[in-house]
């Protein structure tokens, strides 16, 4: 390491995100939030709806070879396996990209929660032609999204711009109640600030966040992009320390924010006080107590994206589906983030119990998430999910309402056939 | 590029976000432009292509661009025909791909009490400012400085690269 990047890892005036952006930049002179950083990037990823168009773009700038192929990976898994013809050739296209490039190609795991399985280590930077490449901050990254020119330009030059961000802190207090969790922390601070109360911005996760496990710092970090936040991060620690071990992976950098940091905003959650939370259809910012959409009759009720369903969700699944049905009238559909949690539902069992409660167990792919295939909604259909984002037309028709709870409230509903508590199923 | 575009306005409200713009099952199947064109607006109209005259502008509210990275989102909305967005706010990626892609986006807030749907307006690119020539009023949108308004003018990062065979940031 260098002078400079010690110096500014020392510097307590600093947050996660100056420190690391003035680590990985390339100008060596302090930049504060609001600079233009010019930045090495040290793991680009992109997936089957942004990739073929950045290959696309690197043709047409007459580009032939990478930066360096073992820093850029492409997953299938938007639409895996291929839904229809136009998805198969361009699936096709991307791997005789890699073929030709030496990229990696990861088919049929979903790329957020891969990544961090896989390949991310903490004081990395990653960039993501996807916006909820964020979910990396999880393990103590910087990561964010961009589209597919920009992933283009990264292949090719290893760099990229980015303005460093101020940063939001949350601090959250107090103890968990039965059928509540870490999605109706980041729902609650979703509604508070709005889908664009975050925007430009950076968040850190401190207080009790910090003994949040893995998996629910993924689901936090993933799902801060719906309030716009360009970055979410919980510092490396003990937590963090341990999981590594377990996947067999080293911090790079160990990144943690300066105690005089300066921050644009501090918010507070309280865990003793948080109910479950529902997100009504069209906004991903109409946040209200879940009670408030109780009793709302369910077509689909969907457990899967890379927001939830991690084991973490699915032993609560299990736990809840044992010896219960899903209401005859309502399809529970189950998409696992990766195919390493495919894998481990069905070691541990869960597989079954899925089956005989009724539900329908996917591969790993984003599927109904994006109404792409797996789980579409019809006209006027109604769904309850624990994927990110219930915009009008997302999940398939356009006039389809989606709900977003947590994954203990979609299994409940899907128990119930209607929007319900998940309290007493747990 | 052409640096004085005049048109008429198509109107939306706040927080149009990129599953509105384009959905994802229509977005995530080609890399053509031009059939991507024909759904751009789709969740709020899906007649909108049909509607736009070569030249013509969005005027929308705050949070434009919000949710997804799809740079299919700004592609679709330029190659229907619309020559610029206008808006209160945009989200972060929304900007950065209308950027990369040639699609001028000027922020100004207010816009949306200063041009009806309709309108017929001029825009500057030199200046980056918006005159609705109904009223006659002039708005200055927020300026990018360095080399983002070298991309800005360069008409976006592909046209950037040709021109001058390396990067801004290289
Ligand atoms: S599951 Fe949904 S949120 Fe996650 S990457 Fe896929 S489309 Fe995006």
């Amino acid at each position: 390491m260098d002078s400079f990047s010690k110096r500014i890892l020392e510097d307590d005036s600093l947050t996660f995100a100056e420190k690391i952006l003035n680590v990985k930049s390339v100008n060596r002179t302090a930049l504060k939030a609001g600079d233009i950083a010019v930045v090495k990037v040290d793991m680009a990823l992109a997936q089957d709806s942004t990739g073929p168009l950045a290959i696309k773009v690197f043709n047409e700038m007459g580009l032939k070879k990478v930066f360096d192929p073992k820093r850029i990976f492409l997953y299938l898994d938007h639409t895996y396996p291929p839904a229809d013809e136009k998805v198969a050739n361009l699936h096709k296209m991307v791997r005789d990209f890699c073929r030709q490039t030496g990229c990696t190609v990861i088919e049929g795991s979903i790329s957020h929660q891969t990544i961090m399985e896989e390949q991310i280590v903490p004081g990395t930077l990653l960039m993501g032609a996807d916006s909820h490449t964020n979910q990396a901050g999880a393990l103590g990254a910087f990561a964010t999204g961009i589209g597919s020119t920009e992933m283009a330009a990264i292949w090719a030059s290893g760099k990229i711009w980015l303005r460093v961000p101020e940063t939001l802190r949350v601090n959250v207090a107090g103890k968990f109640r039965k059928g509540v969790f870490g999605r109706d922390v980041i729902m609650r601070l979703i509604g508070q600030l709005g889908e664009d109360g975050a925007n430009y911005k950076g968040l850190e996760w401190a207080g009790e966040a910090k003994s949040f496990s893995i998996d629910t710092r993924a689901c936090i970090c993933n799902n801060s992009v719906e309030c716009g936040a360009k970055n979410s991060v919980f510092e490396y620690d003990k937590i963090t320390e341990s999981y590594l071990k377990r996947v067999g992976r080293k911090p790079e950098m160990i990144i943690k924010s300066g105690k005089d940091a300066e921050y644009a905003k501090e918010m507070d959650i309280d865990l003793n006080s948080l109910e479950p939370q529902v997100t009504l259809p069209e906004h991903v910012d109409r946040v209200k107590p879940l009670s408030e959409a109780e009793g709302v009759e369910v077509n689909e009720a969907f457990l899967g994206s890379t927001t939830n369903c991690r084991m973490e969700d699915l032993a609560i699944a299990a736990h809840m589906l044992k010896g219960r049905k899903v209401k005859p009238g309502t399809r529970l559909v189950i998409t696992p983030s990766s195919r390493r949690v495919y894998l481990e539902a069905i070691m541990k069992g869960y597989v079954a119990i899925f089956m005989q409660a009724g539900a329908t167990f996917t591969n790993s792919t984003c599927g109904a998430c994006v109404g792409t295939h797996m789980g579409v909604l019809g006209e006027n259909e109604v769904c309850i999910s624990c994927s990110p984002r219930n915009y009008t037309g997302r999940m398939g028709a356009l006039t389809a309402k989606v709900y977003l709870a947590s994954p203990a409230a979609v299994v409940a509903s899907a128990i119930e056939g209607r929007i319900a508590d998940p309290g007493k199923y747990l | 590029m052409l640096m004085m575009l005049k048109g008429k306005a198509h109107k939306f409200g706040d927080f149009v976000n990129t599953d509105l713009i384009i959905p994802f099952r229509f977005k995530s199947r080609t890399n053509d432009p031009y059939e991507l064109a024909k759904y751009a607006m789709y969740g709020i109209d899906p007649e909108f292509p049909k509607k736009v005259r070569k030249g013509n502008f969005i005027v929308a509210g705050e949070n434009f661009g919000g949710g997804s990275s799809r740079e299919q989102a700004p592609i679709a909305i330029k190659y229907c025909g619309i020559a610029a967005v206008i808006a209160e706010s945009f989200a972060r990626i929304f900007f950065r791909n209308a950027i990369a892609i040639g699609l001028p986006a000027l922020e100004i807030p207010g816009i949306t009490k200063e041009a009806k749907d309709g309108d017929a307006l001029e825009i500057d690119l030199k200046e980056w400012t918006v005159k609705n020539l109904r009223t006659g009023r002039a708005f200055q949108a927020k300026k990018v400085s360095g080399f983002l308004e070298e991309l800005q003018k360069a008409g976006g990062l592909v046209e950037y690269y040709r021109k001058n065979k390396r990067f801004p940031w290289e």
